[in-house]
């Protein structure tokens, strides 16, 4: 039977098991939208604005690992998913954005609501596709899902001409996929390996540091089994927080800008670096220049670029992290070699005195709630378990180094293109990929205003987001800095004028709440969290003062962090272990 | 260093502007880039003239290959190879210069292609420094117009970029 373009976008979906799609409807995309209305299978999320539609499917994705789908029309409706299409790419996100597009005899008219979706998302796409002709439409949905998800997973744009929509052609979805000019690849180089190996066996300083790739490859289980059986030290970046767990002795914390002490000491010192599925961003090096001066590097990524674009690397292995690793245990036990234990006890003595300092202590006794305390509850209370989306600045990387994340995938924020806005439409997506999980989506007062709409969109499907926020009357990261570098001018940077938040959520017909005192911070969240039924906005108004610890600044080496002002003296002079 | 990157590529609508793309947005810098279909329709054949170091020049065809219209590339500077590059040159050609003219084409052996009472339309081929000597050579004259085509090239011997 023939059906139309915009029925065979919607049987695509449905064949590709895709059970949530976001957006938002338009001219262009009106036939598609009429094409969703006749069925059920395809649950469409109406968002408020296209940017959180690319953010909630982007949060599905990173909660899931399934890809996130995104409905948007023509002209200002892509403009507006770019943010969350850049977002995504920057973390290298599965997505597949379907535009709509101007019917064809109008491209390159001027035409109203036109833009060319294609250009505009060229930089910020894995690949995209413009859709000519209805016989290749099931055929380049089918190539977007698949381009979106293999190899280094990224966003997909598919832009469907509204003529495209509503001419008709024999539907057939295909099985699979074969394109000449994309193989991804998959298993690591055993020879690659092997020499991998006798490296990492001889370190006598030896590190360990993982990034979103180990999530991306559901590597954690292998990851773990790496680093017991080494009895190597393991940090994370950002986006890898959660692959391997928090709690374990051999995790030293987050490393990088605002990484703790004991993981930048050993990322500096160390003398063999095993780097997986991270890209060597300028947050995680600081000055490349005085980046790891004695470590030998073996780097493991999916995506051959990542390798060498940085820093020189001593031993490439391009490949999928769990394979890699898998094969780097099995050549292990094969080898039958262990690493050097004396030198091993040395370095964990030396991390241990890193870490006596306590990069990552706050003023307990303080009158005003600080933001860390606030962080370290909500562990509690949600036994570590909750999925915690966050926005961007200080409460972001407070909750990256206070919640504790055991778990992966359970740590969704946008790391690469840090953007203000993510955390509530991000929370959405995750809400309804894991509707009985509590989903906390921390926040400050200044990013959440910027996709605040969504409080609607959460009331119309009922999603019970805790959304706890930060709330220092500042753009809390950017006070900090022009505190740190420009003498105090806090220019433009104090949120003046703000809501009455805990109204604010009542007016969008959910609970608000507003704490001011240390005491009260406990019993509300255990209060919010009891709240199964309803979204809780809670108002936590914090110590305006607070800066994030340790930091590194620009054109520093890891070697030379600013502490907390309450913190130990780090030990000053100190001998290679 | 110089290298001379030939990339097949999908004979796709926006390929070209994925691959100039790459270049302005990494800020990679492009000598001449060249493109035209090849015998196989499906298929175009670029030849991006590029310079810089070891490692600027492995992160570019990294990321060439990184594109999904890229089906396969070559660096052909790694190897023997052969570069031309076509040029076309509208000179002044009046009283003892014509004589002149067409001496220093004989010499550079090229082709005078177009004539006038007063100009000369000239075709040269060769490498990029044939090219720049014969436009240096024809300074004794008025130059009017001067049209490069940008490399093209090829592997010598058995290497070839095929599918
Ligand atoms: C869309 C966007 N605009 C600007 C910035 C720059 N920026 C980074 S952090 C920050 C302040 C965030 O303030 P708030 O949400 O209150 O969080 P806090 O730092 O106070 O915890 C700004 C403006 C950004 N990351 N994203």
């Amino acid at each position: 039977m023939e059906l139309t373009g915009a029925d065979i976008v919607v049987r695509c979906l449905q064949d590709e098991g895709i059970e949530y799609i976001f957006g938002y409807p338009g001219g262009a995309a009106l036939h598609i939208y009429d094409a969703l209305y006749t069925q059920e299978k395809v649950k469409h999320i109406l968002v408020r604005h296209e940017q959180a539609a690319a953010h909630a499917a982007d949060g599905y994705a990173r909660a899931t690992g399934k890809p996130g789908v995104v409905l948007v029309t023509s002209g200002p409706g892509v403009t507006n998913a770019v943010t969350g299409i850049a977002t995504a790419y920057m973390d290298s996100i599965p997505m597949v954005v379907i535009s709509g597009q101007v019917p064809t005899h109008l491209i390159g008219d001027d035409a109203f609501q036109e833009v060319d979706a294609v250009g505009i998302t060229r930089p910020c796409v894995k690949h995209n596709f413009l859709v000519k002709d209805v016989k290749d439409l099931a055929s380049t949905i089918k190539k977007a899902f698949y381009v979106a998800t293999t190899g280094r997973p990224g966003p997909v744009l598919v832009d469907v001409p509204k003529d495209i929509t509503a001419h008709k052609t024999e539907y057939i979805y295909p099985k699979s996929v074969a394109m000449r000019s994309y193989a991804p690849v998959s298993k690591g180089h055993p020879k690659q390996v092997k020499r991998a190996l006798e490296i990492l066996l001889s370190a006598k300083r030896p590190m360990i540091y993982t990034g979103g790739g180990i999530i991306m490859a559901e590597a954690q289980s292998e990851l773990r089994e790496l680093v017991r059986t080494l009895g190597y030290p393991c940090t994370n970046t950002l986006m890898g927080l959660g692959s391997y767990p928090a709690d374990d002795p051999m995790f030293l914390g987050m490393l990088g800008m605002h990484g703790t002490y004991e993981a930048n000491m050993a990322m500096h010192d160390c003398d063999v670096m095993l780097a997986i599925g991270a890209r060597f961003d300028d947050r995680i090096t600081g000055d490349l220049a005085k980046f790891s001066p004695y470590s030998k590097i073996i780097h493991v990524d999916v995506d051959p670029s990542s390798i060498g674009k940085n820093v020189r690397v001593d031993v490439p292995i391009v490949g999928d992290a769990k394979s890699v690793v898998t094969e780097l245990l099995n050549q292990m036990k094969a080898a039958d070699r262990k690493p050097d234990e004396a030198a091993l006890k040395k370095w964990w003595k030396q991390i241990e005195e890193w870490r006596s300092i306590k990069s990552l202590e706050y003023d307990r006794t303080s009158e005003l709630i600080k933001p860390q305390f606030v962080l370290e509850k909500l562990h509690e209370v949600t036994a570590g378990d909750a999925y915690v989306t966050s926005d961007v600045g200080q409460h972001q990387m407070w909750a990256a180094q206070y919640y504790g994340f055991n778990q992966p995938r359970r740590w969704i924020n946008s790391g690469g293109l840090g953007t203000m806005g993510f955390g509530l439409p991000a929370a959405m997506g995750v809400q309804l990929a894991f509707p009985d999980s509590p989903v906390v989506c921390v926040t400050g007062e200044a990013s959440i205003i910027m996709c605040i709409q969504e409080l609607s969109t959460c009331r119309q499907y009922d999603l019970p987001i805790k959304i706890v926020n930060l709330n220092n009357r500042y753009m809390g990261m950017v006070r900090q800095w022009q505190e740190f570098f420009y003498d105090r001018r806090y220019s433009h940077s104090y949120m003046d004028a703000l809501p009455d938040f805990e109204a604010l959520a009542k007016a969008f017909g959910h609970s608000g709440m507003r704490i001011e005192k240390p005491g009260d911070v406990e019993g509300a969240l255990r209060e919010a969290l009891a709240m199964k039924d309803r979204l809780v906005f809670m108002d936590f108004i914090t110590d305006q003062t607070e800066n994030v610890y340790p930091m590194i600044a620009a054109g520093s080496g890891h070697n030379q962090m600013h502490l907390h002002p309450g913190t130990g003296e780090p030990p000053e002079e100190r001998e290679l272990a | 260093m110089r290298h001379i990157i030939s990339i097949l590529l999908e004979n796709e609508a926006g390929a070209l502007s994925r691959v100039a793309g790459l270049f302005s947005a990494r800020g990679y810098n492009i000598e001449s880039l060249t493109v035209a279909p090849t015998d196989d329709r499906t298929l175009s054949r670029m030849t991006i003239v590029t310079r810089g170091s070891e490692q600027i020049i492995e992160q570019i065809v990294k990321q060439l290959n990184k594109l999904v219209d890229v089906v396969k590339l070559q660096d052909l500077t790694e190897g023997a190879h052969i570069e031309r590059e076509l040029m076309l040159v509208k000179v002044k050609a009046v009283d003892a210069f014509r004589e002149e003219v067409k001496r220093l084409v004989d010499i550079f052996r090229g082709r005078i292609i177009d004539v006038t009472d007063s100009t000369y339309t000239l075709e040269l081929t060769g490498t990029v420094e044939k090219l720049d000597a014969f436009v240096k050579a024809l300074e004794v004259t008025d130059i009017i117009e001067v049209v490069r085509s940008g490399v093209t090239g090829i592997a010598r011997g058995d290497r070839a970029l095929t599918i």
